[in-house]
C-alpha cells in the first residue's frame, strides 16, 4: 500500500478522539477549529474562546449573527445552552491556571523534547502571539496538530526549534499527516505509536530531525 | 456630584485638553477584541482632539478604516502594546518604515497586567513566555505551581505561622514526592492615563453593564486609567440596574457618553 498522508480532515477527526466527556478545551484557530466538527456524538465538551467564552455553540444562521458574539478568530458565532461569558482576565486566569483540560494547536516547529515555535518567523512581519504563549503554558494537555513536514519538505519535528520559542518542553502529543506521536514525560521524547495508511517507521525517520521513539506496537491511524 | 453624562463624545472630549487630561505623549488604554467591542465614537472623538505621539495598550489595532486603524491613518500613535496586530496594512506600512514601535505582549499577560496595574499591583510572575523572545530581560524565578503546593503556598515551612500542626509541619521535609519549581517571568501592571472603553447599558452613576463577548478587555481598562470615559448603547437611571448585574461599578467611570457608531463584524462566519 502506498504512502497516503492523512488529509487536514482526517487529522482532526484523529485529534477528536483524544477529547473525553466533560473536557473543557480551547480550539487553535486555522486547522484545529475543525476539530469541533468531529466532536464524538453523546460527547458533552466544553470550548473554550480565550476573548471570553466558556460555551462555543455552531455558527449562527443569517438571524442569529451578532457582532458581540465572537470566537478568538473574529468569525461570528453562537453560544451554546449553559455558556458563559468573562472578561479576558478571567479568561487567561481560567487557560494559565490550569483550568482547561486540553488545547488543540497548530506549530511551524515542535522540538524532540516538547517545545513548540508557532507565532513568529524573522525577518518577516511579525503580527504578534495572541493567546498561544498563554495556552502552551498553562493548559494541561497541549496537542499540536500539523504537516510532519513544511512545504519545502523541511521537517518540522526538529532536535531544537530554531523559530523563536512560543512555549517549552509542552506538547504531549503531535498529529500530523504522517503519524501519531506521545510525549513520554520519564524521557522527554515523542513515541512513535500510530503511523498514516502505508506508512513506514523509516518513512517517519527520513522525514523527521528529531529523536523519536518506537512504541512497541506501531498501529495505523484509524480515520 | 457632576454629571458623569455626556450627550456625545465631542462634548465629553471639549474640556479634556484644557484639563491637561488630553496630552501630546499619553498613554491610552482602548478597549475591544478585534472590532468587538472597541470604543469607535471615543476612537473617532481621540482622534479629532489631534493629540499625538500616543502609546495605546489595545490588544489589537484595528482595521485600515475602523478601530484604531484609524489613528494610525493620521499617524497619531507612536507606540503599540498588544497582542496581535493582523488585518492591518497600515499597521504594516508604519511598522516596518520603523515610524511606529510595537511591544508583544501574551494576550493573557497583556489582560492580567492591566488588571494588576488597575488593582494597584505592581508586577507578578507568570509562567507564560518563558523560554521565548517574550521573557528577554526580564527577572526570572522558579515557583511550585500554586495548584501544585497547597500547603505551603510557595513560602519556605519556617515562614509558616500558627497552628501547633503548622509547626510540627516546620521541622518535617517537604514530600519527596513535591513537584519540581517552574520558571516564572517577572511582568509589570499596566496604568494608563485615559482609558476608552465600550459597555452595553450604563446607569448615570456609569455602573457598567456588558454584552456577550464585547466585554473582553473593557472591564480591565476601565479599573487602569486616571480617566476612564465609556461609551454605551444604552443609559438608564441610577436604580434601573440590578446591582448582582453590574460589571464595572460606577465609580471608575468619570464620563458617559452615548455610543454612536454601527459595529462592525470582521468576519461574518454562518452556518450553512
Amino acid at each position: 500500500m502506498p504512502l497516503t498522508p492523512l488529509t487536514r480532515d482526517q487529522i482532526t477527526i484523529r485529534a477528536a478522539r483524544e477529547l473525553r466527556d466533560g473536557y473543557i478545551v480551547n480550539l487553535g484557530i486555522g486547522m484545529p477549529t475543525l476539530v469541533a466538527n468531529h466532536i464524538p456524538k453523546g460527547m458533552d465538551v466544553w470550548l473554550q474562546s480565550e476573548n471570553g467564552l466558556l460555551g462555543i455553540g455552531p455558527f449562527p444562521n443569517e438571524a442569529e449573527v451578532d457582532a458581540d458574539l465572537i470566537n478568538a478568530g473574529k468569525q461570528t458565532i453562537t453560544a451554546r445552552p449553559g455558556a458563559s461569558f468573562f472578561s479576558s482576565a478571567d479568561s487567561f486566569a481560567m487557560i494559565r491556571g490550569g483550568h482547561v483540560d486540553m488545547c488543540i494547536l497548530g506549530a511551524m516547529q515542535v522540538s524532540q523534547d516538547g517545545d513548540i515555535a508557532n507565532w513568529m518567523i524573522p525577518g518577516k512581519m511579525v503580527k504578534g502571539m495572541g493567546g498561544a504563549m498563554d495556552l502552551v503554558a498553562g493548559v494541561k494537555r497541549v496537542v499540536v496538530t500539523m504537516e510532519h513536514n513544511s512545504k519545502d519538505g523541511a521537517p518540522k519535528l526538529v532536535r531544537r526549534c530554531s523559530l523563536p520559542l512560543t512555549g517549552q518542553r509542552c506538547v504531549s502529543m503531535l498529529i500530523t499527516d504522517l503519524c501519531v506521536m506521545v510525549m513520554d514525560e520519564a524521557r522527554r521524547r515523542f513515541v512513535l505509536t500510530e503511523l498514516a495508511p502505508g506508512a513506514t517507521v523509516d518513512d517517519i525517520r527520513s522525514r523527521t530531525e528529531g529523536e523519536f521513539l518506537v512504541a512497541p506496537n506501531v498501529g495505523t491511524v484509524a480515520v | 456630584m457632576p454629571a458623569k453624562t455626556f450627550r456625545d463624545a465631542p462634548a465629553a472630549f471639549a474640556d479634556l485638553k484644557d484639563t491637561g487630561v488630553l496630552r501630546d505623549g499619553m498613554t491610552v488604554m482602548v478597549g475591544g477584541f478585534g472590532l468587538c467591542g472597541i470604543p469607535e465614537t471615543l476612537i473617532i472623538a481621540l482622534r479629532d482632539s489631534g493629540v499625538r505621539d500616543l502609546t495605546c495598550i489595545s490588544n489589537n489595532a484595528g482595521v485600515d478604516d475602523f478601530g484604531l486603524g484609524l489613528l494610525l491613518q493620521t499617524r497619531q500613535i507612536g507606540k503599540m502594546i498588544s497582542s496581535y496586530v493582523g488585518e492591518n496594512a497600515i499597521f504594516e506600512k508604519q511598522f516596518l518604515s520603523g515610524e511606529l514601535k510595537i511591544e508583544f505582549n501574551p494576550q493573557g499577560t497583556l489582560a492580567e497586567r492591566i488588571r494588576a496595574g488597575g488593582a494597584g499591583i505592581p508586577a507578578f510572575y507568570t509562567a507564560t513566555g518563558v523560554g521565548s523572545p517574550v521573557a528577554a530581560g526580564k527577572e526570572i524565578r522558579e515557583f511550585h505551581l500554586p495548584s501544585e503546593d497547597t500547603r505551603y503556598h510557595n513560602r519556605s515551612p519556617e515562614a509558616v505561622t500558627g497552628t501547633f500542626t503548622d509547626m510540627k509541619a516546620r521541622v518535617a521535609p517537604r514530600a519527596a514526592s513535591a513537584p519540581a519549581r517552574r520558571e516564572y517571568i517577572l511582568e509589570t501592571g499596566l496604568y494608563a492615563d485615559l482609558a476608552l472603553v465600550h459597555a452595553h447599558t450604563a446607569d448615570e452613576f456609569g455602573n457598567l453593564v456588558y454584552r456577550k463577548t464585547a466585554r473582553n478587555f473593557n472591564p480591565m481598562m476601565a479599573q487602569a486609567a486616571a480617566f476612564v470615559i465609556a461609551e454605551v448603547e444604552r443609559l438608564v437611571p441610577v436604580g434601573a440596574l440590578d446591582p448582582d448585574q453590574v460589571h464595572t461599578p460606577g465609580s471608575y467611570i468619570d464620563r458617559v457618553v452615548p455610543a454612536r457608531v454601527e459595529k462592525r463584524i470582521e468576519q461574518r462566519t454562518v452556518r450553512k
